[in-house]
């Protein structure tokens, strides 16, 4: 599903190179549960990124669903985003102005589906996400959880294969995070693959597979036997 | 994205910043209702001498006898010709013409008027029934000359406002009997009191038919033939006719020379529009102070907005949707702030209106167009760079922007 070869991803800051991802290797199967961690600036976000495609690699190849994705234009790298890929963020990146309803339609209404599905598949993510009577709110209305669960049923709106969450739990208190992972996981359930990119060892440790990074290196692996 | 989408997105982010959105609407109905008043005044201005001029008269040539050259040397000059008369025949052949609508023939003479035993001197006026019309005349009381056969020397006379005052004092004058001369008048009618234009003072005149007055002067020639052109576009056609029947009537020779007041009224109307070209063009500056101020506010806002802008490329909107979603909010800026411009200009010209009624103050079609196309044009150009650069921001740097 997801296969990286040799990847590497090199920022110019200054007049120095200043590699954040050094030759990574890593496949990593449809409904896979995939945590990545590491101290801050090992490169795991880099890592997120490239895999969302929002960003390129520097060498090496990226092959999603078969098919060869490094060196897409960007608006080829924006439709294979908007169809196959889902973000979950630390910071929720709700549009302030918009309602939780309207924020769970924007995927839906950049992709230009007719405005009557769109309602359809809205009023069934608020249902499914607990969030039916928080539907006209906007998010300075909303608890942390809920802008949460308002972003992880934006992402996954238009029903992508992968969904990648960045510290999806990092502005969220342990119990409101632990029902945040749950949401989350519910979703490799019904097949879809999830990466999640995080520092906390507890959040980490729930994932099948685990993937440790420091200096823009993958440095280890293992599989948990506490997996769901 | 469908384009009813991208309209209510961006009709979204501009209702969600509410302040600025309103001072950049305010901004470019300034600058749109500045162009359509200050060209409604210059227009206004224009039409109020228009108008001054067409009180006298519309489409109005004057015939009279003579040439006046300007340079050369003519034959009658040796043998000391005097320019042959203009008869009242050669007046009413002028009427063949079919872009000649009335004509009024003139003669003039000074003559002793006296009623009982108040007596002066007067300017007698011989002309015909339509003068009224040709001349834009306003009768007071009873009629004015008869129409029917201008050779007709009926002893009848319409008396200035002044005149009839000095001669009548506040006493009906309408079927009494002045003397002209060696003649008696019987008064059919009074002018109302109109005041001085074209070199005449109308108040102080006595008309008579043109061929009375022929007889008291004992000519038969024409101080000058007022002729009205049928419409503001006959007015060269109606010159041209009228140099042609005068020659052919005098033997091919051109021994009148005719004037047309569209000539005079043809240089104020330049003169004015250039000037309400040139206050219009002074309040589009202002319109493009509005442009530029809408390409800032946009660059504000895409910085104010990188979060959302990164967010959106990474739900899989493509950098010509965002660019898309930039110009749709500066067209609706600008054109919101248009229409209230015109509304706000429409105001405005009705209260300087009210203010001033003599002018005639509103903004010619043209004006309005190009203030609108102006302030559409500068909001859509000043916007493109500011949504060039949305487009083209990094997702990752601006989602990581806090």
């Amino acid at each position: 599903m997801i296969e990286l070869n040799r990847v590497s991803r090199s920022f110019t800051v200054g007049d120095q190179q200043v590699a954040a991802l050094r030759d990574i290797d890593l496949n990593i199967a449809a409904g896979d549960y995939v945590s990545i961690m590491g101290p801050s600036g090992s490169g795991k976000s880099t890592l997120l990124n490239l895999i969302g495609l929002l960003d390129r690699p520097s060498s090496g190849t990226y092959r999603l669903d078969g098919g060869n994705v490094t060196d897409l234009s960007d608006e080829q790298q924006a439709r294979v985003r908007s169809e196959k890929v889902g973000f979950v963020f630390q910071a929720f990146h709700l549009v302030p102005r918009l309602t939780a309803a309207m924020n769970i339609e924007l995927p839906l209404i950049l992709a230009g589906i007719p405005a009557a599905e769109r309602k359809a598949r809205v009023a069934e993510l608020l249902e499914n996400y607990g969030l039916a009577d928080r539907a006209d709110h906007r998010p300075d209305q909303l608890s942390g959880g809920q802008r949460q669960r308002v972003a992880i049923a934006r992402a996954t709106s238009m029903r992508p294969t992968v969904l990648l969450a960045d510290e999806p739990t990092g502005n969220l208190d342990q119990t409101t995070g632990k029902e945040v992972m749950n949401l989350l996981e519910q979703l490799v359930a019904q097949q879809v693959t999830l990466i999640v990119v995080t520092h906390d060892p507890a959040i980490g440790g729930r994932a099948a597979r685990q993937v440790r990074m420091v200096d823009g290196q993958i440095t280890g692996e293992s599989n948990s036997s506490a997996s769901p | 994205m469908k384009f009813i989408d991208v309209l209510q997105f961006a009709l979204g982010s501009l209702r969600g910043s509410r302040a600025r959105t309103l001072l950049m609407i305010l901004a470019m109905s300034i600058g749109v209702a500045a162009v359509v008043v200050l060209t409604g005044l210059g227009e206004g201005a224009r039409r109020y001498v228009v108008n001054q001029f067409s009180s006298l008269g519309t489409n109005l040539l004057i015939v009279f006898p003579g040439r006046t050259e300007t340079a050369g040397f003519g034959p009658g000059m040796l043998v000391g010709q005097i320019p042959r008369e203009i008869t009242l025949d050669d007046a009413q052949a002028l009427l063949r013409s079919r872009a000649i609508g009335r004509i009024a023939p003139l003669t003039v003479g000074a003559s002793q008027i006296s009623k009982d035993a108040l007596n002066r001197e007067v300017a007698v006026l011989g002309s015909t029934a339509d003068l009224l019309e040709v001349r834009h005349m306003n009768l007071g009381q009873g009629q004015f000359l008869p129409a029917g056969d201008v050779h007709a020397s009926e002893s009848v006379c319409v008396l200035g406002a002044k005149l009839k005052r000095e001669l009548f004092g506040q006493q009906n004058a309408i079927g009494a009997w002045v003397r002209l001369g060696d003649r008696r008048f019987r008064v059919i009618g009074v002018l109302a009191l109109q005041g001085e234009s074209m070199g005449f003072n109308t108040d102080e005149i006595v008309i008579v038919p043109v061929a009375s007055a022929h007889m008291l002067f004992n000519t038969s020639g024409l101080f000058r033939i007022l002729v009205e052109a049928k419409s503001r576009d006959a007015i060269a056609q109606a010159k041209h006719d009228a140099e042609q029947i005068m020659s052919e009537r005098h033997n091919g020779e051109r021994d009148v020379t005719v004037i047309t007041q569209d000539a005079v009224l043809a240089t104020f109307d330049r003169i004015l529009r250039a000037l309400t070209l040139a206050v219009g063009g002074i309040a589009a500056i202002s319109l493009s102070v509005a442009g530029i101020l809408i390409m800032n506010v946009m660059l504000i806002a895409v910085s104010q907005r990188v979060r959302e802008i990164g967010l959106l490329k990474a739900l899989g909107a493509p950098a010509a949707q965002i660019r898309n979603l930039f110009f749709a909010e500066a067209i609706l800026l600008s054109g919101i702030g248009s229409v209230a411009g015109l509304i706000l200009g429409e105001i405005g010209t009705r209260v300087i209106a009210q203010i001033y009624p003599a002018l005639p103050v509103s903004a010619p079609w043209w004006a309005v167009l190009a203030a609108f196309g102006t302030a559409l044009g500068t909001g859509i150009l000043f916007s493109v760079w500011p949504a060039r650069r949305a487009a083209r921001l990094d997702p990752v740097m601006a989602l990581a922007r806090s």
